[in-house]
């Protein structure tokens, strides 16, 4: 067996593409099978499976869905209509899994919309996908004609729960991706987030209660509430439940995108299911393990690592959206850190002091490490700028931006020690030395 | 009340408070940048981050986060110390370090908190960020590599002025504040985005490189630029004004202030009468004082009392308008008008010509119909409350009068006084509304009033008034929107026609008068009177051109003196320069020419003028009172008069805002604006 996980028990079983991603290839697949009685046991069922069966968002931050469908009001009161968002703007670096939910298997998004908004009492679901995604986005509108055509969703639906769906295409900001900011950008504003509180769930879209949910979360809704909760539970350690979509990409022999289960050995993800790292497992520098935001590791805290949120939250890293990004020993990693935090110079939102002004400190210093031009008490100045920008920002990109280069100083510091070191071999000058002219 | 611990120490605070509010209750203080007490909260400066318990491991943003019950918060502490030393030296790594050249110096929030919570060096070696300028019009000068994105600006004027024209483009670093497609700020409010500004990116246009705050002797006094008395700093520097700030005051102008009361005082300079003048074969000589008073006593003494006419100007004090009133009085004239506009006011009780429900509380109420008034260019600091309480969603206005663009919405409900009559039948949603409100106002204005057929709308307007009850206990929605800072002080003392007297418009006519003294009266106009005409006042304005003998006085920044604003409140105003030139206080030229016309004032100082104002008329004596909703016996539907009534759509009597009075006039930079405002001049976006 390749993996952990059966291939009857995956979720996702058109993640490649090789079937119909149509509403009757789907129906074969099991999805909108018995999606009424999931809404017709109410609320409180949905929701309580949702709590049982362990699910944390996929979106990066693992807060549990379940818990965060709870916050919403439990009746729709002073006709204040509740929404769902669901967040589409996949951006983060090394993340690719969205894409192909959107474009293979798009009916388990929609009915996911339908039940996560029947279990929220939202009668109007936006997605919001990103400007880059035109193909997914046709694929996403097609599909949703066609549950309209059969009457899976919109008004007096199937379903006996009124409900429409909206696609709502992005211009391709990174920031669009954090939920407040997303939620401006849908009301038609500039994508800036929003200070919190209020909570999104207190006031949100249009200043109404609202739920933002990443695809993967509200997609895998429909399979968990169909095959039940303890199923779901079943894989994965404790409080790291599920199966998961791993998106693997850098210096592996096959970079893919793979459902697993959750808890999956790091070692055992890269050998059955990416062909192992490129020139072999002794070739392995470091791993970014969940999206460009979250810190490194070495390769040494990889043998045994089991891919999860707690055993990399233990490592000082994250799961985040579970993208792994593999670097073999040719990486430049300095250099990467650069681009990283250009990246983040580029998308952070102007909106805050330290965001705004930091992150493009923070790239400068880097692009001289990444040469080595700076100086070798810079990189202590360097951490301390990442330390006054990490928590102290309206959203968490400050965070993100920060966390990569901590990550590489925290286990690579000698790298670029060398680097200025051997930058400064035979230049005497820019250690100091006093030239002197020949006169 | 809840409590909470601000460094250990209890403090209570009312529900709703955020923890800066709290924290400040306490007396500490907490620096911040984008927080502004009358803005929207922003949160993005990150300036004012504190430590709060319960919470997360994180510093918070204090401006934005609700104070709760038991909430422990922290200013002192290491982790507030260093989040604050981090956030200004992100602030400063991109600002210039030209303070030495910027405007901004010594008032400046960015230099006193880095001075105050900032590290003592910098650790950014890299190259700093520059900014390209923006054209904002001719009062605004910007350096924009000054700026921190506080967003101060765009939040009041979005929100305050109510023109969106200002705006925060591009993300990250390359954020930049400009207007759209550079063009000028057309907001009558657009200059306070300077007093907001936190550090030297928006300056005063006008006032650059003009001084330092430590060089100014500033004085509190209050505006004439409209009638609603707004609250201002004068600063000056030994006979020159420089500029005008506001002063807060919530009931009156909260801290805002129009651009001319900003930026007309140029013109307190420009075009002044500094010496009397006689017209001697046709033309005005320089003459001394004595040679003036003779002059004018030789030509009353020979006139008979029925022949003399007096009309008063819009800007002037209290006291000389009852110097003026008390002289000619006895004098035995009897034609005597405060309202060179001719509005049907100052017959019936105080409360028919003042703005009753008074400016802080016309807030309260629910349905407002603007008649015949426009308040952005009649009062544009009023109608930022207007545009509050609108944003606020609590209340509903309807127009008579012109379709102008308010800064809100309103129910269009006609062009004049057709629409007017038949409101009180009509089936309209706003009528019902109206009709319905718990606290209905009317807001009349002199565009409905200062014409012909004024007294008669007046008595329409009020038998409306009558019909929707907005006078009724405990609120009083009568109110006349007033254009001219002296004119209630006018109708306040009497200084109207007397029994069988001319008003203004006849006296004007040809042949009605052989003697004219116009005391600042420079918006009637006085050519077709052939009567030999003396001028009181301080520019070289249309009053003074076609006067026979001109006495030059002071100007409201070179006198104390009383006003009285449209809601009936009587303020004082406090002298900053002295008078220019040989010029005096008006009071004083007015004490010295009774005594040689031989009727002699029974008063040889301003205390004693003040003493006999407050014994004939007692409203001048409560300083900063506004009457309100007192008087419940006040009978509304009796005001006006029966008449003819014309078609013609109420017209605002102000066609430029930036050009009102003599002081405006003489303005080169309200001139600017005015050309800016026209379409005449365009600002390049270059």
């Amino acid at each position: 067996m390749v993996g952990i996980l059966e291939d009857k028990d995956r979720i996702f079983t058109n993640l490649y593409g090789l079937h119909d991603w149509g509403l009757e290839g789907a129906k074969k697949r099991g999805c909108w099978n018995g999606t009424k009685d999931i809404l017709d046991a109410g609320r409180d069922w949905i929701i309580d499976n949702m709590k049982n069966s362990g699910l944390r968002g996929r979106g990066g931050a693992g807060f549990g869905t379940g818990l965060k469908w709870s916050f919403m009001p439990k009746e729709v009161k002073d006709g204040r209509p509740h929404y769902l968002v669901v967040n589409a703007d996949e951006s983060e670096p090394g993340t690719c899994k969205d894409r192909e939910i959107m474009r293979h298997d798009p009916h388990l998004l929609i009915e996911g919309c339908l039940i996560a908004s029947r279990a929220m009492l939202a009668h109007a679901c936006y997605i919001y996908i990103r400007g880059e995604y035109v193909r997914e986005r046709e694929v996403l509108e097609e599909a949703i004609k066609q549950a309209y055509e059969a009457k899976l969703i919109g008004k007096n639906n199937v379903h006996g729960w009124d409900f429409d769906l909206y696609v709502h295409h992005g211009a391709g900001a990174y920031i669009c991706g954090e939920e407040t900011a997303l939620l401006e950008s849908l009301e038609g504003k500039k994508g800036q987030p929003r200070l919190k509180p209020p909570f999104p769930a207190g006031a949100g879209l249009y200043g109404m209660p609202t739920t933002v949910n990443n695809v993967e979360s509200i997609a895998v809704a429909g399979t968990i509430l169909r095959r039940g909760a303890a199923w779901f539970a079943g894989f994965g350690r404790p409080n790291n439940a599920g199966t998961k979509l791993f998106c693997v990409s850098g210096h592996v022999n096959l970079p893919c995108n793979v459902e697993e289960a959750m808890s999956i050995p790091f070692r055992q993800l890269m050998e059955d299911h990416c062909g192992g790292i490129r020139g072999g497992w002794g070739n392995l520098k470091a791993v970014i393990p969940g999206g460009s935001s979250v810190p490194m590791i070495p390769a040494e805290q990889c043998e045994d690592l089991p891919m999860d949120f707690d055993a990399l939250r233990n490592l000082k890293s994250g799961l985040g959206t579970a993208a792994v990004i593999v670097m073999d020993k040719s990486t430049d990693l300095v250099r990467a850190i650069a681009r990283l935090s250009y990246f983040y110079k580029h998308e952070s939102c102007g909106q805050c002091t330290p965001c705004r002004e930091g992150t493009g400190w923070m790239w400068r210093v880097m692009e001289r490490m990444a040469t080595g031009e700076a100086d070798p008490k810079e990189i202590d100045t360097l951490l301390d700028v990442t330390t006054q920008v990490e928590g102290h920002t309206i959203c968490a990109l400050g965070d993100a931006a920060a966390w990569p280069i901590q990550g590489l100083f925290r286990h690579f510091r000698h790298e670029v020690e060398e680097r200025i070191a051997s930058y400064r071999s035979g230049r005497l000058h820019v250690q100091g030395a006093k030239l002197i002219a020949a006169e | 009340m809840a409590i909470a611990k601000v460094n250990g120490v209890e403090v209570e605070f009312e529900p709703g408070m955020t923890v800066l509010q709290v924290a400040e209750l306490a007396g500490e203080e907490i620096p911040r940048f984008c927080y502004h007490e009358r803005l929207s909260i922003a949160g993005n400066c990150r300036m004012c981050l504190v430590e709060v318990k319960p919470g997360p491991p994180k510093p918070q943003a204090s401006c934005a986060l609700p104070a709760a019950e038991g909430q422990e918060i922290f200013t002192k502490t290491p982790m507030v110390k260093k989040a604050r030393e981090g956030v200004m030296e992100f602030l400063l790594i991109n600002h210039p370090l030209d303070c030495p050249i910027c405007d901004q110096g010594g008032e400046c929030d960015l230099q006193d908190q880095a001075v105050g919570y900032g590290r003592d060096d910098s650790r950014y070696d890299e190259n700093k960020r520059a900014v390209e300028e923006k054209a904002m019009g001719p009062l605004i000068k910007t350096v924009m590599t000054r700026c921190i994105q506080c967003t101060r600006c765009v939040r009041f004027i979005t929100e305050v002025a109510g023109s969106p024209e200002i705006g925060l483009i591009s993300r990250g670093e390359d954020v930049e504040i400009t207007t759209y497609l550079g063009a000028a700020v057309t907001s009558e409010l657009s200059a306070n985005v300077i007093d907001l500004c936190p550090v030297g990116a928006l300056t005063s246009k006008p006032y650059a490189f003009e001084a330092r705050p430590w060089e100014l002797k500033k004085t509190e006094s209050i505006d004439v630029m409209d009638a609603l008395g707004s609250w201002i700093r004068v600063d000056a520097r030994g006979s020159a004004v420089l500029r005008v700030l506001p002063r807060n005051n919530d009931d009156v102008n909260e801290e805002w202030i129009s651009d001319k009361t900003r930026y007309a005082v140029d013109g307190l300079g420009r075009q002044r009468l500094d010496r009397p003048y006689v017209r001697v074969g046709g033309s005005l000589k320089p003459a001394t004082w004595a040679e003036a008073f003779a002059a004018i006593a030789a030509k009353i003494k020979t006139t008979a009392p029925e022949r003399i006419g007096v009309i008063a100007g819009d800007l002037q004090d209290a006291e000389s308008l009852k110097a003026t009133k008390d002289l000619f009085t006895a004098l035995g004239v009897k034609n005597l008008d405060s309202r060179q506009d001719g509005a049907a006011l100052g017959a019936g009780p105080r409360e028919s010509w003042l703005f009753n429900s008074t400016i802080a509380g016309i807030e309260n109420a629910d349905v407002v119909l603007f008649v015949g008034a426009n308040p952005r260019i009649e009062a544009p600091v009023l109608n930022a409350r207007f545009r509050k309480q609108w944003v606020a969603g609590k209340t509903r206005f309807g127009v008579i009068g012109e379709q102008a663009d308010l800064t809100f919405d309103y129910d269009y409900l006609g062009a004049g006084a057709k629409t007017l009559a038949g409101l009180a039948k009509s089936k309209s949603d706003f009528v019902a509304a109206l009709k319905a409100a718990e606290r209905p106002a009317i807001i009349i204005g002199q565009g409905a009033l200062a014409r012909a057929d004024g007294a008669a709308i007046l008595k329409a307007a009020a038998g409306l008034a009558k019909t929707v009850k907005v006078v009724r206990e405990g609120w009083n929605g009568w109110n006349v929107l007033h254009t001219a800072a002296a004119r209630v002080a006018g109708l306040d003392m009497g200084f109207v026609p007397a029994e069988g007297g001319l008003a203004t418009a006849d006296m004007l006519k040809p042949g009605a008068l052989d003697v004219l003294f116009l005391l600042g009266a420079d918006e009637c106009e006085t050519a077709a009177s052939d009567a030999f005409k003396i001028y009181l006042g301080t520019h070289g304005d249309n009053g003074a051109h076609k006067a026979d003998v001109i006495l030059p006085g002071a100007a409201y920044t070179e006198k104390n003196g009383l006003y009285v604003n449209l809601e009936g409140r009587v303020q004082m105003g406090r002298r900053a320069v002295f008078p220019k030139g040989e010029a005096k206080e008006d009071w004083s030229i007015l004490r010295a020419l009774s005594e040689v016309l031989g009727h002699k004032l029974p008063y040889d100082s301003l205390d004693q003028l003040r003493a006999k104002l407050f014994a004939d008329h007692p409203t001048f004596g409560q300083i900063d009172y506004a009457p309100g909703s007192v008087a419940v016996s006040f009978d509304v539907g009796a005001l006006g008069a029966d008449g003819e009534v014309s078609d013609a759509p109420f017209e605002s009597p102000i066609k430029a805002f930036h050009l009102t009075n003599p002081v405006a006039r003489a303005s080169v930079t309200m001139a600017e604006c005015a050309a800016v405002a026209s379409g005449a001049a365009k600002i390049a976006a270059e």
